[in-house]
């Protein structure tokens, strides 16, 4: 009995090298969605930002029925949606195309709110100082405002990538391989649930790494 | 013809009106201390003239150059955008809370508008930057950062700041108030250097030493009046006015 519960839950070196490259391959395509996400939801989260806090009544309230509409459902509905859904309009897309546009038009929902709040945190005497100066507005924000944001922004960012990180494993419902699915896999055909504790090391791993990366950026960052 | 001429300003925030008809002719070189108790509208003219604020009512030019003006339907309009920015560069100012960019460098600080707005080459600008700081006595402190420095270095650094953008006129918005007494001097230091260049000056300030000593007219403003004006020596020993004599009475 006691030997039967090891093999099922604790995985063994042997059993583990063969289904270390099936998961390490799906890996691959979590930690491709992951930057896709990252990359592009980034510089689209300022862009919304700026738009939300814009003194143009029309283009603020239209951004902000964005993040309604992105922060107010399931991201899984949103790949839904965009997998199953835009067919439906002509568009139709693969299974990880699709997962990375909802990822990033919902990520950078988040991203915008926290940048939002990021940019209304500095002191309206920066915009004085730099308005003084003669620097426009584009100059104000690039060079005084969104420098002085990162720093601010950097612990909740840094809460939504490591949040991204496990919400890769949604898009396993609409058949992309990634981690979980590779796992699951393997839980499937062998009849074993310990793959789950290796896809769990594996995460954390991703997770560790990101912890790491964000404590050195905030590190540097603190200079001043 | 005048560095700064404004007639008959108006400025209201909500209902309160600040500014009741403000008009002020500024001579090239002049120094010019405002005083006045709080709230009687000293800084707003001064945010006024840099378009901090929006005026109302009135007409600004500044070195001849129309800056704000009155419409026929009495309520003012600015220049456009663009040249609103030209016209300000003319205009250093200096803030009672510095406004220094606290993730840039004391030297950074300085070059970033030089090198941003006036696309200058930032060899040149460093160059023109070591210069300012050594004149304001802090060439030691080229590569700290703001936080590192006292509240009087921080006001000489913003003054360096002001003046690497080479204007015309200068503002002063309460430069030593948040300063702590024995931290003052060596901004005041500073800018009794900068009056002896014939630096055209408007200084809002409590320092009643500075006002009597390097101002060439002294203005006391209340409830948002110019209530009287004049040569330091007049205002300080015999003003004409009630209202001015018992500031006076109350601050020296």
């Amino acid at each position: 009995m006691q030997e039967l519960l090891s093999e099922v839950v604790i995985p063994t070196m042997s059993y583990i090298s063969r289904i270390i490259v099936p998961m390490l391959e799906g890996t691959v395509v979590t930690l491709k969605l992951f930057f896709i996400t990252i990359i592009l939801s980034i510089p689209l989260g300022v862009l919304i930002a700026l738009a939300r806090i814009s003194k143009y009544k029309l283009l603020s309230s239209a951004v902000a029925t964005y993040i309604w509409l992105l922060r107010g459902t399931p991201l899984l509905l949103q790949v839904f949606f965009v997998y199953y859904g835009l067919p439906n309009f002509g568009i139709v897309l693969d299974n990880f195309p699709a997962s990375c546009i909802a990822f990033v038009l919902n990520y950078a929902a988040y991203l915008a709110e926290i940048f939002r709040a990021g940019i209304q945190s500095i002191d309206k005497g920066q915009y004085e100082g730099a308005k003084v100066l003669g620097f426009t507005y584009w100059q104000t924000m690039w060079r005084v405002i969104l420098p002085q944001t990162v720093r601010r922004v950097l612990p909740p960012v840094s809460n939504e990538a490591i949040t991204l990180v496990k919400d890769t494993a949604l898009v396993y419902a609409i058949g992309l391989g990634e981690l979980l699915r590779a796992t699951k896999i393997a839980v499937s055909r062998d009849a074993v649930t310990s793959p789950f504790v290796v896809a769990a090391v594996f995460y954390l791993a991703m997770t560790f790494v990101l912890t790491k990366v964000f404590d050195k950026l905030e590190k540097r960052f603190a200079v001043y | 013809m005048y560095m700064i001429e404004a007639r008959n300003i108006h400025k209201s925030f909500d209902r309160l009106h600040v500014l009741k008809g403000i008009s002020l002719n500024v001579e090239e070189g002049e120094v010019i201390a405002i005083i006045g108790p709080s709230g009687s509208g000293k800084s707003t003219l001064l945010r006024c003239l840099i378009h901090l604020e929006v005026i109302d009512r009135g007409d600004i030019t500044i070195q001849g150059q129309p800056f704000a003006y009155e419409t026929e339907e009495g309520k003012s309009c600015y220049v456009p955008d663009k040249q609103v920015r030209e016209i300000c560069k003319k205009l250093g100012m200096v803030f009672q809370n510095f406004n220094l960019f606290p993730h840039k460098t004391v030297l950074g600080n300085i070059i970033e508008a030089p090198v941003i707005v006036n696309k200058m080459d930032r060899e040149e600008a460093v160059d023109i930057a070591e210069g300012l700081l050594k004149r304001v006595g802090l060439a030691d402190k080229r590569d700290n950062y703001p936080s590192q420095l006292s509240g009087g270095q921080k006001q000489r650094v913003a003054i360096a700041r002001a003046l690497a953008m080479k204007p015309d006129i200068m503002l002063f918005d309460e430069p030593t108030s948040s300063l702590d007494p024995e931290l003052t001097g060596e901004v005041l230091k500073v800018m009794r250097d900068l009056a002896e260049d014939r630096m055209t000056m408007l200084v809002v300030t409590h320092e009643m030493g500075f006002a009597r000593e390097v101002a060439d007219r002294v203005i006391f403003m209340d409830d948002g009046e110019i209530i009287e004006e004049g040569c330091p020596k007049d205002i300080f020993r015999s003003p004409s006015n009630e209202r001015t004599k018992s500031f006076i009475e109350q601050v020296l």
